[in-house]
């Protein structure tokens, strides 16, 4: 066991190493910010320092290096635009992006569930084929025509709902929340449901899949033989089998909806990481850029490690040593 | 392989008198009337077909040309749909954008960059994958797990993702947007084709083709590769719709398409400022439009694999 998690945490770390020199050259292959940051006033001498100061006067490979030796400390640069630490500014639009995700995530167990589950009981029903139908149309969707939607006619034409921003936030331990004030859950109603929509269909698919797998089983059988009733055949013996693949994918799907909320956030004007990176990548900040990728790569490479190491540990067939 | 008909070639048998000559099932002619058994599958195809004419043939057909700044009057901006232009010479069905763009003849243009980049990154992405997959799974070895281990670290991170890291360095345009759905989808085809050849090439042909000191390229070509079509063209009709919006995501977010080229993706994205005063139609319409492709798309690709899973068949 421990050898293969030496194995793997090297092997993360080759795969961010090689990362790292990925997202820097090819960050440093676009435009120069030099023209963007530096106003078109300022005479030779000036430029030029202002060019020393950024570090931009210094070979490629020195660039790296420097860069490379401030990430092991924590270190991605400093924003051309913000002038502040990367991480840091990346660090306070966490929360927001962590919060929504959460939320999508949330909602789409909560609406996926019983649909899914109603639509695997009845498989033949016009309600069940209506909630298939439904969830080719959230699989079909662009996420981001189906914000636009929302704001049409939620925020436009029955003004129910507020269509940008976080709302009132709360401050807890430094940072700041939505999800605790009346008015930031009102706007987070919207862009968690158009992050969620994708998740609720896959979500009813699974369950679906599942109930109409298990309801075949002996033990369902035999439940019903013993006389127990219905809503305690399906709420207890089915329920508790399907939950495993429905939770395991969901979490899996942690990441992915992190990396897209880039698209919801950008319709919804939601302050989080993803509108950062858009943003950043409009006036080629490029600490802040690298920073995003870096700190997303980073977060994929430990839920990749997490998950492979939980399937080992949870299931004995998944042999360690057979592969490195 | 199964005797396929090939009219002219083969010794046609004497047709008696007075009789039509019995229709011989080829695998071609199986597969066509399977598909044809699904109502909604056709009628998808019917669609996709309609859109991609539409879009193949939108000079022609369009009311206006919209990049033709002769034929814009700016004072037609941001009409209704339904209204009629300044000089009463024409009707606007769908309504115009802000610079009094006809959205009727700007969608049939934007369809045209949509299926292009879609389309095209598809193909060059199924070359790519496929040629890939098929090596890795014929050679085998050191070659299978570099390729393969790829393919994996590719998969993992999700699609936007790695297109947007992507067009973070390459900067915008719409050949750096096929390349970045190549680089984003070469992976799926390659691990879907090395699935197939890895159990095709166990098979007693390939043995047969390696007895016969066939050289290797012609065995991967012309016995393992047409076998592992199939599975080959189901990946690639959903791939197409993946690509598509995914290419109108990119460029909804301003890192895709630039703005004299509008796909579907910008046009939406260019009404977007205009949505919360109402004005919903430079938005609503190339959405459904892009809805309607993707659908389509989707529902034949559903249908094109059952057809072509033998596992399904009776």
């Amino acid at each position: 066991m421990s050898v293969y998690l030496l194995r793997r945490l090297i092997q993360a770390a080759l795969v961010m190493l090689a990362m790292s020199v990925i997202v820097f050259i090819g960050v440093y292959a676009i435009g120069d910010p030099v023209e963007i940051l530096i106003s078109p006033d300022a005479d030779q001498a000036e430029r030029a320092r202002a060019i020393a100061a950024l570090g931009l006067d210094q070979p490629l490979w020195r660039q790296y290096l420097s860069f490379l030796g401030g990430a092991v400390q924590g270190d991605l640069g400093r924003s051309f635009v913000f002038n502040e630490p990367a991480l840091r500014l990346i660090g306070q639009r966490a929360p927001a992006t962590l919060e929504l995700a959460f939320a999508a995530l949330i909602l789409s167990i909560l609406v996926g569930l019983p649909l899914g589950l109603y639509a695997g009981l009845r498989p033949d029903g016009f309600g069940a084929k209506a909630i298939m139908a439904g969830s080719i149309l959230g699989f079909s969707l662009p996420t981001f025509w189906v914000g636009l939607m929302l704001i049409m006619v939620f925020a436009v034409q029955l003004g129910w709902l507020p269509s940008t921003g976080r709302g009132e936030t709360v401050e807890i331990m430094g940072l700041r929340w939505s999800f605790l004030t009346l008015d930031g859950l009102s706007h987070m109603a919207m862009p968690a449901l158009n992050l969620a929509l994708f998740k609720i269909s896959l979500v009813i698919r699974l369950t679906r899949a599942g109930v109409r797998e298990t309801m075949l089983m002996d033990f369902v059988k035999f439940a019903r033989a013993k006389g127990l009733s219905p809503s305690r055949v399906i709420g207890v013996h089915v329920f508790k089998n399907i939950l495993i693949p429905v939770v395991t994918v969901t979490g899996l799907e942690l990441g992915s909806t992190i990396a897209f909320s880039v698209v919801t956030e950008s319709v919804f004007a939601w302050p989080g990481m993803g509108k950062l990176i858009i943003d950043s990548i409009n006036v080629l900040d490029r600490p802040v850029i690298v920073a995003y990728l870096m700190s997303i790569v980073l977060m994929f490479i430990v839920i990749n490690l997490v998950v492979d190491l939980l399937y080992s540990v949870l299931d004995p067939r998944v042999r360690l040593e057979s592969k490195g | 392989m199964s005797a396929t008909a090939v009219p002219g070639a083969a010794p046609a048998p004497i047709p008696t008198p007075g009789k039509a000559p019995p229709r011989v099932e080829t695998p071609f002619r199986r597969f066509v009337s399977e598909f044809a058994a699904s109502r909604l599958a056709l009628g998808a195809l019917v669609v996709f077909v309609a859109i991609a004419l539409i879009a193949i043939f939108a000079p022609l057909i369009s009311p206006q040309n919209p990049y033709d700044l002769a034929q814009l009057d700016i004072m037609d901006g941001r009409l209704e749909p339904g209204s009629r232009n300044g000089a009463d010479t024409m009707t606007y069905w769908l309504g115009t954008d802000d610079q009094g763009r006809d959205m009727l003849s700007g969608i049939m243009y934007g369809l045209r960059i949509s299926l292009m980049v879609g389309a095209g990154s598809a193909i060059v992405a199924a070359l790519v994958g496929a040629s890939l997959g098929m090596l890795a799974a014929y050679a085998g070895g050191r070659t299978d797990s570099v390729i393969m281990r790829l393919v994996d670290l590719q998969l993992s991170f999700p699609t936007i993702l790695a297109a947007l890291m992507i067009l973070a360095f390459l900067g915008k345009g719409i050949m750096n947007v096929v390349i970045a759905l190549i680089i984003v989808e070469w992976a799926y085809y390659a691990r879907t084709v090395r699935g197939t050849a890895l159990v095709e090439r166990r098979r007693e042909y390939i043995e047969a083709a390696q007895c016969l000191a066939l050289p290797t390229r012609r065995i991967i070509f012309r016995h393992l590769l047409p076998n592992c079509m199939p599975p080959l063209i189901v990946v690639g009709t959903i791939q197409i719709a993946r690509a598509i919006a995914l290419e109108a995501t990119l460029s909804f977010l301003g890192l895709g398409v630039p703005i004299t080229e509008p796909s579907l993706g910008l046009l939406i994205a260019n009404g977007y400022e205009y949505m919360l005063s109402g004005k919903y139609w430079i938005s609503f319409y190339p959405g459904i439009a892009l809805l309607v492709t993707i659908v389509s798309i989707n529902l034949v690709g559903d249908h094109l694999r059952d057809v072509l899973n033998p596992r399904l068949k009776k």
